[in-house]
C-alpha cells in the first residue's frame, strides 16, 4: 500500500440492510417499553453521568438499532443505575429496568464469545 | 414527492438564459487540469455554433479560491470582479459567462451582496478607481458556461456525430452528473432547476442519448472544500467525501461521470488512483475506473473532436472503455503525442488503476 501520508477516514455510513440486530430484538422481547421511546432526550438530558461519560439512554436504543455495538458496551459501562432518567420519561419508559435487561444481553453475549473462544 | 408540487418548485427555478452576445472569464486552474475544456467551449459555441463569445487576455483569477481559503477578505474579492466588470463594459457586453463554478458563485455573491447593501458597491467602485482607475456597469445577466451548453444542448446534438449510447448494445450509456456546490447550492434561483432538481447536467446528457443514474449520494460534495485539500493533513477528508460517493453509485455501474465545476472532475478522476492505491479497489468494468468528463469534454466527443484533441490523455483514469463504448474512433499511439507529433511521454502506471 502507498503511503500518500494521509487516508481514508473512516465511514460513518450505516447500512440497515446489513448491520446485526440481534441485541435489539432480543431487547425488545425483554423490555417492549422500549417500542414506544421517541427518542425525546430527558433520559440524556437528566443523566448524572452523562456530562462525564457521554452516557445517553436516548443514545443506546438509537445505537441498538444502528448496531453500534461496541458504542453502546462503553455507554452502558458508564452508567450507575440511579435511576434519574425513569423519573423524567414522558412515556412513562422505565429506563432503568431497561438498562438492566440491556446489560444482561450484553454480559450473555460477551460469555457466549468467550465459550467461542473469540 | 407529489408531481404537481415538483412541477411548481420546477418552474419557479426556470433560467432565461440569453442566446447570444457574450463575455467570457476563464478559470485560473480548469487550464492546468483540463487544458482542453475552454479552448473548446470556444471552439464548439463561438466556431462551430456561430454565437459571439469575447474574451479578453487581460482578465485575472476572480480571486475566489483565496476568499473561500480566508486568505483576502471579502472586499478585495469584490474589487477583483468589480475589474473583470470594468473588462467587460469596455468590450461592450453585457453579459457574462464564467468558466468556473466557484467564479460563477463569486460573481453572484457579490452581486447580491451589492443588491442588499448598496453602499459596499459604491466603496468597491472607489477602491477600483484608485487601483487601476476603471469604472464599471453590473453585468445585465451573469451564466456559468454550463448554462450555455446546456442552452445550446440541441444544436450540438442536431450536429451529434455520436451519442451517450453503446454503439454495440444500442442501450443508453448510464451517466453520472455531478453538480459543482458552488452553482446552485448558494443561490438556488440562479441555477436550472435550483438546489433540489439542477438540471443543467442531466439535461445535456439526456439530449444526447445517456441515461441519468440518481444514486443515494447524488448532491453530496466531491470533497475539495479549499481548504480540506489545500491543507495536507485534512485531505484524507477530502478523499473520504469522495469514496463516499464511489461507494454509492458503485451499484448501479456508471459508465460516465460529467462535472460542471473545476475541483469536481479533478477530484472524482485523481482520488481513484489514491483510493485503489490505498485499499485496492477500482469501481470501473475490468480493474478501469469510471471516466471523469467536463461538460465541453463530453460535447467534444458527441460532436466527434479527437479525444487527444480535448485533452483526455491528461486524466487519470482511463478513457478508452468509454470512447469504445461510444464507437469513437481514435489512435492510440497518438494519445501521447503534442504539437507537430512532439512525444510529450508516457506517465508511470498505476499499480492497481488499470490504464491504458
Amino acid at each position: 500500500m502507498m503511503d500518500f501520508g494521509f487516508s481514508l477516514a473512516p465511514s460513518s455510513a450505516i447500512n440497515l440492510d446489513t448491520v446485526d440486530l440481534s441485541r435489539y430484538r432480543k431487547l425488545l422481547e425483554l423490555e417492549p417499553d422500549a417500542r414506544i421511546c421517541m427518542g425525546c432526550g430527558s433520559c440524556s438530558a437528566t443523566c448524572t453521568a452523562a456530562p462525564f461519560s457521554g452516557m445517553s439512554v436516548r443514545k443506546v436504543i438509537l445505537g441498538l438499532q444502528r448496531g453500534q455495538d461496541r458504542e453502546v458496551d462503553r455507554m452502558l459501562s458508564a452508567c450507575m443505575l440511579c435511576g434519574k432518567c425513569t423519573m423524567v420519561c414522558p412515556r412513562g419508559i422505565n429506563t432503568r429496568h431497561l438498562i438492566l435487561s440491556l446489560c444482561r444481553i450484553c454480559a450473555d453475549g460477551t460469555h457466549k464469545e468467550r465459550e467461542d473462544g473469540r | 414527492m407529489i408531481y404537481q408540487g415538483k412541477q411548481k418548485i420546477w418552474s419557479d427555478y426556470q433560467k432565461e438564459i440569453p442566446s447570444d452576445h457574450w463575455f467570457y472569464v476563464r478559470s485560473c486552474i480548469r487550464q492546468s487540469f483540463f487544458p482542453g475544456s475552454e479552448k473548446w467551449f470556444l471552439g464548439i459555441c463561438r466556431d462551430m455554433l456561430g454565437h459571439d463569445i469575447h474574451e479578453t487576455e487581460h482578465h485575472t483569477t476572480c480571486g475566489g479560491i483565496a476568499y473561500h481559503c480566508d486568505v483576502i477578505p471579502q472586499e478585495t474579492a469584490m474589487t477583483i470582479v468589480a475589474r473583470q466588470f470594468s473588462l467587460m463594459t469596455e468590450a461592450g457586453y453585457k453579459n457574462l459567462v464564467a468558466s468556473c463554478i466557484t467564479s460563477f458563485g463569486n460573481y453572484i455573491e457579490t452581486l447580491e451582496t451589492w443588491r442588499e447593501f448598496p453602499e459596499l458597491e459604491a466603496k468597491v467602485r472607489e477602491n477600483l478607481w484608485k487601483a487601476c482607475k476603471r469604472e464599471f456597469e453590473r453585468p445585465e445577466y451573469v451564466a456559468h458556461a454550463s448554462d450555455l451548453i446546456y442552452k445550446y444542448r440541441g444544436e450540438i446534438a442536431e450536429r451529434a456525430k455520436y451519442r451517450l449510447v453503446n454503439h454495440e448494445t444500442g442501450e443508453p450509456l448510464r451517466v453520472v452528473e455531478h453538480i459543482g456546490c458552488h452553482y446552485s447550492k448558494m443561490f438556488p434561483h440562479k441555477g436550472v432547476g435550483g438546489a433540489e432538481y439542477p438540471c443543467v447536467l442531466s439535461g445535456m446528457a439526456e439530449a444526447w442519448g445517456g441515461q441519468i443514474i440518481d444514486y443515494p449520494e447524488r448532491r453530496h460534495c466531491c470533497g475539495f472544500g479549499f481548504r480540506q485539500y489545500l491543507v495536507k493533513a485534512n485531505r484524507g477528508y477530502s478523499m473520504s467525501n469522495t469514496h463516499k460517493k464511489f461507494e454509492s453509485m458503485e451499484p448501479y455501474h456508471p459508465d460516465v461521470i460529467i462535472t460542471n465545476c473545476p475541483g469536481c472532475p479533478y477530484f472524482l478522476d485523481r482520488w481513484q488512483y489514491v483510493i485503489s492505491e490505498q485499499t485496492g479497489k477500482t469501481y470501473g468494468q475490468n480493474g478501469f475506473g469510471i471516466p471523469v468528463l467536463t461538460y465541453e469534454e463530453l460535447a467534444g466527443l458527441v460532436l466527434g473532436i479527437d479525444p487527444w484533441d480535448l485533452g483526455l490523455q491528461i486524466h487519470q483514469v482511463a478513457v478508452e472503455p468509454l470512447l469504445d463504448k461510444m464507437g469513437i474512433e481514435y489512435d492510440p499511439k497518438a494519445k501521447y503525442l503534442g504539437l507537430n507529433e512532439k512525444d510529450i511521454m508516457k506517465p508511470g502506471l498505476p499499480t492497481v488503476l488499470r490504464c491504458c
